[in-house]
Parts: C-alpha cells; structure tokens; sequence
C-alpha cells in the first residue's frame, strides 16, 4: 500500500495509512511463496511423472497464484489478496506474451544466420533445383525494392497531400468523410487491395496483370492511408502560433504551409513515410496475385513477372524441403533485418527532428 | 486551451484575408483533391469488386453463401462461402479470446505495474514486433509452432474432449487446425491490440488515479475503478483493430492451415479455411472465371472488415468527443 501511494508523485511520504495500519505481509513474502509454488509444482511434476516441462511451470504458477491469495487473505485481508491475484496475473500475462516472441525471434535469426552469406544475397535462384541447397534472393531484394520504390512515389504525395488538406483546409462534411474512410482504409486487408487490383486489370487491359507494377499499385493502396494518419498526427503538432506569425506576415496560406508547416514537421512526416515503407515491404499476399514471383532477375518492374522477398519466403516455404526451408529463413531475416532498420531509423529520425515545443 | 485562444486569433485575418492568390487556389485544390482521390480509391475497390463478383455469382449452380465446395472451374461451376466464412470468424474469435486478455495485460504492466526504467523500452520492442511481416510469422507457425502444439492438441484431446469443441477425431493428425490458426493469430494481433490500449491507457487522467490512492484503493482497485471505465471504449476499439487484422490475415493462415471444404464444430481438426486463405490457395491454379469467384469471396471479406473496422472508428470517435468535454 504504502508502496503505491510513493509512486504516484505529489504525495510522498504522505504517512496517513500507517495510522490506519494493519497487519502486513513482509516483504520478501512473494518471493517465498514463488519459491515454495516452485518446489511444490516441481515435486508434483516429477511425483506424477509429468514428461512436459511446460505443465510442471502451469502448476507452480498456479500454485502461486492461489497461495498468495490464501496467504494474503489472512494476514491482510481480501482487498489486498485481490491486489496481488491482479498483479501476478498481469506479471504472468506478460512473461506468457514474451515466450513465443522472443521464440520468433530467436529461431528466424539462429536458422537465418546459417544460410546467410555473400551468395546467398548476390545470386537468384536461376537454374537451382529446389532440393539442393544454395541459390540466393538476390532477384527478391531487386523486387521488394523497385515495387517499394514506386509504391512510395505513388502514396507519399497523395497521403501527404491529403494529410495537408485534413489539417489546413480540412472543413465540413468532405474532410469528415476523408478521415473516416482514410481510417476504415488503414484495415483494407492486403489481400483484397490484390484483388481489387487484379480486377481493375480485367476491367481495363482485359487480360491478369504479372508485373511489379501492378503489385506496386496494390501496396500503394495499403500505404497512403498509413502516410495520411502519421502526417496528420506531426501536422497536427506544428504549433499554431507559427502559422499565425507567417500569416501576419503576408505570407500566402500555401507558402506558410510549404515553407513554415511542412518544414517544422518534416522529421515526423519522414518517420511515418518510412514506417509506412516498412509495413507494405512485407506484404506477400498482393504479389502472390499480381507479380506471380519468379526465379530470375527481373528489374523492369513494368514487365514480366518479379520476385519480393515476402512472397520468396512463401514459395520457399511450399516447395517443403529442407534446403529451401532453410533458405526462406534466411530470406526472413534479411526482411526482418531490412524493416527494422528502417523501423530504427525512422524512429531516430522522429527523435532527432522532433519539433520543439 | 485552443478552444478559447483561437477565436481572437482567427478573427481579424479572416476580414483582411479576402484576397486568394492563384497559388492558393492551385494548392487547395491539389490537397483537396488527393483526398477526394482517396474517397475515389475506396469506392472503386467496393465497384470492381462486386462488378466482377456479380458475374461470378450469377453463375454460380451451388448457393454462394450456403454451399461448401469451392470448385468453380467445375461444368456447371460450383463454390460457396460457408466454410470460409465460419473458418475466418472461429479463428479470429479464438484469437481474441486468446489475445485481448494478455494484451490488456501487458498494457497495464507497462503503464502501472513495470518499473519505470523499463516500461518505456517494453513498449518500443512491442512496437517493433508490430513491423515483423506477417509471412515471417507464417514461417515460424508452420515450422516451429505447429510441432510444439501437438503435445497441447493431445492434453486437449484426453482431458477436455467432451465438449466437443476439443475433440480431435483423429489424435495423430498435425495440429494444423483452426485452433493453432487462431493461437498464431493472436500471437500477431498482441502488439498492436498492447499499442493502442496503452495509448488509452496513458490518457486517464493522473487526477482520478490518485483521488482514488488517496482512498485508500489497492493499485488493483485503482485500475478496476478509475482505469478501465475511462479506458473500455479505446480498449473496445483497440480490439476491434486486432479483429480486422484477424479476418484478413493471409500468409500466416495460408502456411499454417492445412485446408479442406469441411465444416467442423471440432476446433482441433486439420480442417476449414479462411477467406484470404482460399484466395491464395486457389489462385494458382484458377482460370478467370475462377478468379472472379474468388474476387467474390474478397468482396465478402471486404464488407466484413468494413464493418469492423468502421465500427472500432466509430467508437473512437465517439470517445473523442466525450473525453474533450472532460479534460
């Protein structure tokens, strides 16, 4: 109790419960109560002959989730069992949620490293037999990054723009409507942008696309509304009084945006581009429809199939043997590896430009 | 603060401002219409769609929403939602029932209860788990989760099998189930569910919590009675985007499952499909007929997320409003 109330800052010290003091627990009662769970949860699992580690650890937890309560009960009473029922589950919950991340993690780079080498990054999969081992991503790299490039060029000024208008000029039932749908948009599932885009083909070329180009459309569409959002949030940030002040000025509305606003948030607007940028390079589903994938280097991406590490890990995956599950583990931690640095970097960036209030 | 400080401010320009320069206008309208184009590219995904989707369905000889099958290139073509349709709902309400609790969880461990050097750490790693690509997460349910679920599968199976929902009809099948779907599913939607509800979470009022200390409430009692009624609306929508993330996850889905037209109350069968999943499966070897069927089932997918998806915003938005006349 007394240790709550030290963590809320305006009142320390404050010694009004010690009056009103009751029986407490000392504290290093959790960590026996841990240590008794344990014993008794490890003596159950090995009486029992429980073969899985994992239930000899449900039964210690759950030991010590019920025996603190009983225990805390007693002594100080039913509030405060409640209270530490609360944070052992809010402990455990977390510990729980950690295991299989870190679990990802770890087993993509532990199998990822082994294939990993200068080949694997500079060689295409031309010419190479699924079972054997080697081949590399090269063609994948060249992919991913000539339909994030023109993805990027296509939804940056239209999210940007849009973003401007929200903040700017942004009145009425139009902008209502934008930033409703632009929120709705943010859940368009992948896949049906893929569709969407192989339908506009039909439609309009009359035959089903197979070019990075088309892929590049889709994703597009699954970026601006995330541009839209991030720059609306850092437009939202630039203060007032600057727009005030270059107004009074004289200036233009669009050259106080183009030279005072957009300026003073460029840092965060590059952050959200890029995060942008790293959400849509690991999409698979909309190359699986419309670049179809392929073992060659392609780099024209307005003809002919291409490959993206994202789908590249999929058909990996398919061919279902050893050598190629080792190298779609491999593709995944150069992907992992590719969006978390741009993840790091944009965040530096938001850090390092963030506007001063 | 803004609300009182703007009317002075807004007021003479407003009578000097009358003058628009070319410029301006150019610049306005250019804004304007990147949104209106947004509105446009929205509207044409919901137009193709059904455009082609009415074609498929027209020809459709089984019932679109009733019929299992999903074999258009059959002579008369027959294919319908109803196992998709159950697959993606039963995996994504696994999922949330797995996810929501243990994301609220976390949230609160990294707003109240983690020390404070590490909260702020905590949220940026689970930040960044929020960008790993959902087809690396596919690897890792196929080739590492799915192995490590049969020992469950099993203690399910013995102990829990007469519910019926955890009956396995055959216990040496792979675990690649709905059920292992969903678990993996919830696994991915835990960061941005965590996100989010800690964003909300963030936002309630220092005053309240500490009105409550000063009570006398327990940290738990705090939570129970000033955190989350302030913070059930951000939580709810919070959910609500995990769930439209569920619905629509292809990859993770299409490497995990293994799929078949069969409509099963038992979670644990190797059986169903999602929508998305049978989108990737089929695609390959589907001519354009085959295609428009499947742009079919991508329209339902789309309403569907639409809903959702809407929905969660509308209850943001709602909660916007009311906390603004609060703080």
């Amino acid at each position: 109790m007394s240790h709550s109330i030290s963590d809320a800052k305006p009142t320390p010290g404050v010694a009004a419960p010690t009056r009103l003091a009751s029986r407490r627990l000392p504290k290093w009662s959790p960590l026996a109560i841990a240590a008794g769970a344990i014993a008794i949860g490890v003596g159950i699992g090995a009486g029992a002959g429980l073969s899985s580690h994992i239930q000899w650890g449900l039964i210690a937890l759950l030991l010590f989730v019920v025996g603190s309560y009983v225990i805390t009960a007693r002594v100080e009473g039913r509030r405060q069992a409640k209270d530490r029922v609360a944070t052992s589950l809010i402990w455990s919950s977390f510990v729980l949620a950690v295991i299989p991340l870190y679990s990802l993690v770890q087993t993509t780079i532990s199998k990822g490293v082994k294939v990993l080498d200068g080949t694997f990054l500079s060689h295409s999969m031309n010419n190479v037999l699924t079972i054997q081992p080697g081949g590399g991503v090269y063609h994948a790299i060249i992919g991913t990054l000539e339909q994030v490039a023109i993805a990027t060029v296509i939804a940056a000024p239209i999210g940007i723009l849009t973003a401007v208008y929200l903040v700017e000029y942004g009145r009425g039932t139009l902008a209502k409507w934008v930033t409703f749908f632009v929120d709705v948009m943010t859940g368009v599932p992948s896949i049906v942008a893929g569709l969407f885009i192989l339908s506009l083909w039909f439609v309009v070329v009359g035959s089903a696309p197979a070019s990075g180009f088309a892929g590049s459309l889709a994703l597009a569409i699954l970026m601006m509304p995330v541009v839209v959002r991030s720059t609306e949030e850092m437009l939202k940030l630039v203060p007032n009084e600057l727009r005030e002040a270059s107004l009074a000025l004289g200036v233009p509305k669009w050259r106080t945006i183009t030279k005072v606003v957009i300026p003073t948030a460029v840092g965060g607007i590059t952050t959200g581009v890029m995060l942008a940028i790293s959400r849509i390079a690991g999409e698979s589903a909309p190359i699986a429809l419309l670049v179809f994938g392929s073992n060659l280097i392609n780099t024209n991406p307005f003809h002919g199939p291409q490959s993206s590490l994202p789908y590249y890990i999929y058909q990996q995956w398919q061919n279902g043997n050893d050598p190629s599950y080792s190298r779609a583990w491999g593709a995944a931690l150069v992907l992992i590896a590719f969006v978390m640095i741009l993840n790091l970097v944009a965040r530096g960036i938001a850090r390092w430009k963030a506007p001063k209030r | 603060m803004t609300t009182i400080e703007t009317p002075p401010a807004a007021a003479p320009p407003r009578k000097a401002a009358t003058v628009t320069r070319p410029g301006d206008r150019v610049f306005a309208n250019l804004s304007r219409g990147s949104g209106i184009l947004l509105l446009v590219v929205m509207a044409a995904i919901a137009v193709f769609l059904t455009v082609r989707a009415v074609h498929a369905i027209s020809k459709d000889h089984g019932n679109f929403l009733t019929t299992f099958e999903w074999t258009p290139s059959l002579n008369p073509p027959v294919f319908g939602i109803a196992v998709l349709a159950y697959g993606t709902v039963i995996s994504s309400i696994i999922a949330m029932i797995i996810a929501v609790p243990i994301a609220l969880g976390i949230a609160l461990f990294i707003t109240h209860y983690a020390p404070r050097r590490l909260g702020g750490p905590i949220a940026y790693v689970i930040d960044l788990l929020a960008a790993v690509p959902s087809i690396v997460y596919g690897l890792w349910g196929a080739l590492f989760l799915v192995p490590h679920l049969r020992g469950l599968n099993l203690w399910l199976d013995d102990y829990l099998s007469w519910t019926l929902i955890f009956h396995k009809s055959d216990p040496n099948s792979a675990p690649r189930s709905l059920f292992t779907v969903g678990i993996l599913l919830a696994i991915m939607i835990l960061p941005i569910i965590t996100n989010v509800s800690r964003e909300v979470i963030n936002q309630v009022p220092k005053m309240h919590q500490e009105a409550a200390l000063a009570l006398g409430a327990t940290r738990w009692e705090v939570i129970r009675l000033s955190v989350l009624p302030f913070a059930r609306s951000g939580i709810i929508s919070a959910s609500m985007l995990g769930l439209g993330r569920a619905l629509g996850e292809t990859m993770a889905v299409a490497t995990v499952l293994s799929a078949s037209p069969v409509l099963s109350a038992h979670i644990l069968d190797p059986v169903g499909g999602t929508f998305s999943q049978n989108i990737v499966a089929k695609f390959g070897e589907a001519d354009e007929f085959g295609r428009d069927a499947l742009i079919a089932s991508g329209l339902v997918l789309f309403v569907i997320t639409l809903l959702v998806n809407g929905t969660a915003r509308l209850i943001i938005a709602r909660r916007k409003e009311y906390s603004g006349a609060n703080a």
